[in-house]
């Protein structure tokens, strides 16, 4: 007889489990699922969970990469390897594209945060995807922390927090008319240090800037920024060189990077235990907007 | 009333997961809870508390408003209100816990129902100076209903009763005798103070008088890897994997979630509804073949024979099987504000991965939360209530009863014409 106890499965598995439920659930049941693929470590998780929900068939959707334009090259480097690698059918819908034709107009202060969701939806209308797989996270911020798994858009591509679907038990409500749509976060539940204990024990590959590395950067409110193309420096402002790594990768001209000395995944998942501060926190000027700025991005349609 | 077990080292084992919702009425201190239950296990980010820090300190606040953390969005912090479920993480070198903090205002109670549907326990908080009021009843009967396992009585702001044992025996024993009404497997009393963090996660040296663990210390410990259902081999089939590839022909997988039993190679095996019986040829994952697969796994079942599957059908044993059957005996819990539950009334529902429409055919009782008691006179069911309706839908359910299965038991009620989950219902019978 085996005892009670061993069938006890770990956290990460019953994450992982749950994922790949939530992903067969959309597969079954929508008609065009989408999964935005940034080349983020959330999105390289999610897209390896998508692997091995359908394995040995073929991940049975295409992925989208919402380009602002603002890129890490180490990163569009790793998303064009993978999407070959993995036989995928890419759909890039370009912040720089619907800047040049008049769809959208470049913001004040030159973030492109805002901007890319009126081309995000345009994309989705154009393909008709009627589900989109996000890898945001709840643990990342306290508007995240609200939403559903299967979280209901309307026309317009937009989320309205104080009214929200029930969702019980793993029961998830993907019905919606013509032109809604339904954003899934498989990762819901997941935080950054299971994330990254999930790189490990899986070893995937990350593109190379979530390790730590030299770069000349500069130092904002706190945070370092890479001097890039997409990123200058203010008068006064001070290039020095740093051992650095970055936590996240969103738009180059808005993700700072982190002081590191983990250059291994072991010391990052070190490193990620021990840190007092959200990844979002130390890495997003976007975020620093106002309070509510996730919510309200997230309101207009933004993931 | 905790089983005490004698856990090994943290680093030699996996770590098992907590799921656990907070419920009662509104005020009573659930954020401040969980906010003080994050601040006390440092799991809190610097940055998290600046920011609450700073809301507190521009609002005026007295002392920073823990339920700041929780209570996330504009409208919340606002109103001072919690209006929807936020999801919290923190871990021990015990456990990883996933925390759903719910809304007490009844007109989110359906949001309550949503972050209780999935919790392993719950913790009832109720204001020491005000007692249990209804919506204390009402949650801790929905706790009930969901089959909630473990159930934990938080008396909150003891510090405004002077810690007063007579206050917090009086709360203990008329919600003890309201429970014993209901179906509750396990309970139990903490008196608390969320705002000062008493017997929150240590010990509070202001009453002597309670002998029993702390909040966290329960939470560290109970015990619920026996509430899995392991007899029970139900398999809801999600998705079959047929790859269209040169390099592997012929495979056809049935993937889905176990939902409770143990499944091996070699098992006799019968599909619901055609009642065919085959052999188990493999379980699989992404990793390979695995001998065995039990709830919460995702994998996918490989039959000996040929037989047609597919989505919605489930994979059961052939002297253990679920029942197949059109009417449908359910208590259901209300959650649209639009439209009444009606008699006669047509809607979608969602069971295990089975989609169908039913009709409601009756309405035994709606029940009075206070007393318990049933009115046969109701003839509809609105917002929040709860009655125990008959159903007949268009393709049989693959049923078994709440009680022994929370997945296989289960199921939503949608309107077709808004496409809203208006209903959550527990079945009772299935014929
Ligand atoms: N004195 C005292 N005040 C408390 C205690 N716990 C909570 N409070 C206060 O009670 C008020 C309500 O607390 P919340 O945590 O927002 O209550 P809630 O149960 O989450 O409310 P809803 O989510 O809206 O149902 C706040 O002003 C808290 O500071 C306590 O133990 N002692
Ligand atoms: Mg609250």
């Amino acid at each position: 007889m085996t005892t009670p106890a061993a069938y006890q499965v770990s956290h990460l598995d019953a994450l992982e489990a749950e994922s790949i439920f939530v992903m067969r659930e959309v597969v079954a049941e929508m008609e065009r699922p989408v999964m935005l693929f940034s080349g983020g470590k959330d999105s390289i998780v999610m897209l390896r969970l998508a692997q091995k929900a359908f394995a040995p068939a073929n991940v049975p959707f295409p992925v989208m990469h919402v380009d602002t334009g603002h890129n890490f090259p180490e990163v569009l480097e790793y998303r064009d390897q993978r999407v070959a690698e993995l036989g995928l059918q890419l759909v890039v819908a370009s912040v720089p594209e619907a800047l040049a034709s008049g769809m959208v107009r470049e913001s004040g202060d030159g973030m492109r945060n805002r901007i890319q969701t009126p081309v995000l939806l345009d994309a989705v209308e154009k393909h008709r995807f009627d589900a989109l797989f996000g890898g945001a996270r709840r643990d990342e911020e306290k508007a995240r922390a609200k939403e559903r798994v299967f979280s209901f858009r309307d026309e317009f591509g937009q989320w309205d927090p104080k009214n929200q679907r029930p969702e019980l038990w793993s029961l998830y409500n993907g019905r919606h008319h013509p032109g809604e749509s339904i954003r899934v976060f498989p990762l819901s539940n997941w935080t950054e240090l299971d994330v990254w204990h999930y790189i490990a024990r899986e070893r995937i590959p990350l593109p190379s800037i979530y390790y730590a590395h030299e770069r000349e950067v500069i130092e904002r409110d706190g945070m370092f920024y890479a001097v890039n193309e997409f990123f200058r420096p203010r008068a006064g402002e001070e290039r020095f060189k740093a051992q650095v790594r970055y936590r996240t990768v969103g738009d180059a001209s808005c993700t700072a990077a982190v002081r590191s000395d983990a250059d291994t995944v072991e010391k990052v998942i070190e490193e990620v235990a021990a840190t007092r501060i959200t990844e979002r926190g130390a890495t997003r000027g976007d975020d620093r907007v106002s309070e509510a700025a996730m919510e309200d991005r997230k309101r207009e349609g933004y993931f | 009333m905790s089983t005490e077990i004698v856990a090994p080292a943290p680093e030699a084992r996996a770590m098992d997961l907590l799921r656990f919702a907070t419920a009662g009425s509104v005020d009573d201190g659930k954020s401040t809870l969980i906010g003080r239950l994050l601040y006390d296990t440092k799991s809190l980010f610097t940055d998290q508390l600046a920011a609450v820090e700073a809301v507190s300190a521009a609002r005026g606040d007295e002392y920073t408003n823990l339920a700041l953390l929780t209570d996330g969005l504009r409208a919340e912090r606002e109103q001072g209100i919690t209006i929807d479920v936020a999801y919290r993480y923190f871990a021990t070198p015990r456990r990883k816990f996933i925390i759903a903090d719910t809304p007490g205002h009844i007109q989110y109670t359906r949001n309550m129902v949503t972050g209780a549907s999935t919790a392993d326990l719950a913790l009832i908080l109720v204001d020491a100076r005000k007692g249990l009021v209804e919506q204390s009843r009402r949650h801790a009967f929905l706790c009930s209903l969901l089959r909630v396992p473990h159930l934990v009585l938080c008396v909150n702001k003891m510090d405004l009763v002077d810690w007063s044992q007579e206050v917090y025996e009086r709360i203990a024993d008329e919600f003890t005798a309201f429970a014993a009404k209901l179906d509750v497997p396990d309970l139990t009393v903490v008196p608390v103070s969320a705002l000062r963090g008493d017997n929150i996660v240590t010990r509070s040296d202001n009453m002597p008088w309670y002998e029993g663990p702390s909040l966290l210390h329960h939470l560290e410990r109970v015990h619920i890897a026996s509430d899995r259902n392991l007899v029970d081999v139900r398999f809801p089939v999600q998705y079959v994997i047929r790859p269209q590839s040169t390099t592997v022909t012929d495979y056809r997988g049935y993937a889905g979630q176990v939902a409770s039993g143990v499944l091996k190679p070699g098992d006799e095996v019968m599909v619901l509804p055609s009642g065919f019986t085959s052999r188990i040829a493999a379980v699989e994952t992404a990793d390979g073949p695995v001998p065995e697969a039990f709830p919460p796994m995702s994998v996918t079942v490989r039959l000996a024979d040929e037989i047609d599957i597919s989505r919605g059908d489930l994979i059961c044993r052939p002297n253990n099987a679920p029942a197949v059957a059109q009417d449908i005996e359910a208590m259901v819990c209300w959650m649209d504000e639009t439209a009444p539950l009606r008699v006669g009334a047509r809607y979608a529902i969602k069971h295990t991965t089975r989609s169908a429409r039913a009709i409601v055919r009756g309405l035994h009782y709606r029940l009075d939360i206070n007393s318990l008691h049933r009115d046969e006179s109701a003839d509809e069911l609105r917002l929040n209530e709860i009655g125990r309706v008959r159903l007949r839908t268009t393709v049989p359910l693959l049923a078994d009863e709440y009680r022994r299965n929370r997945t296989t038991g289960g199921f939503v009620i949608i309107d077709e014409a808004t496409n809203r989950t208006v209903g959550a219902a527990m079945i009772v019978e299935a014929n």
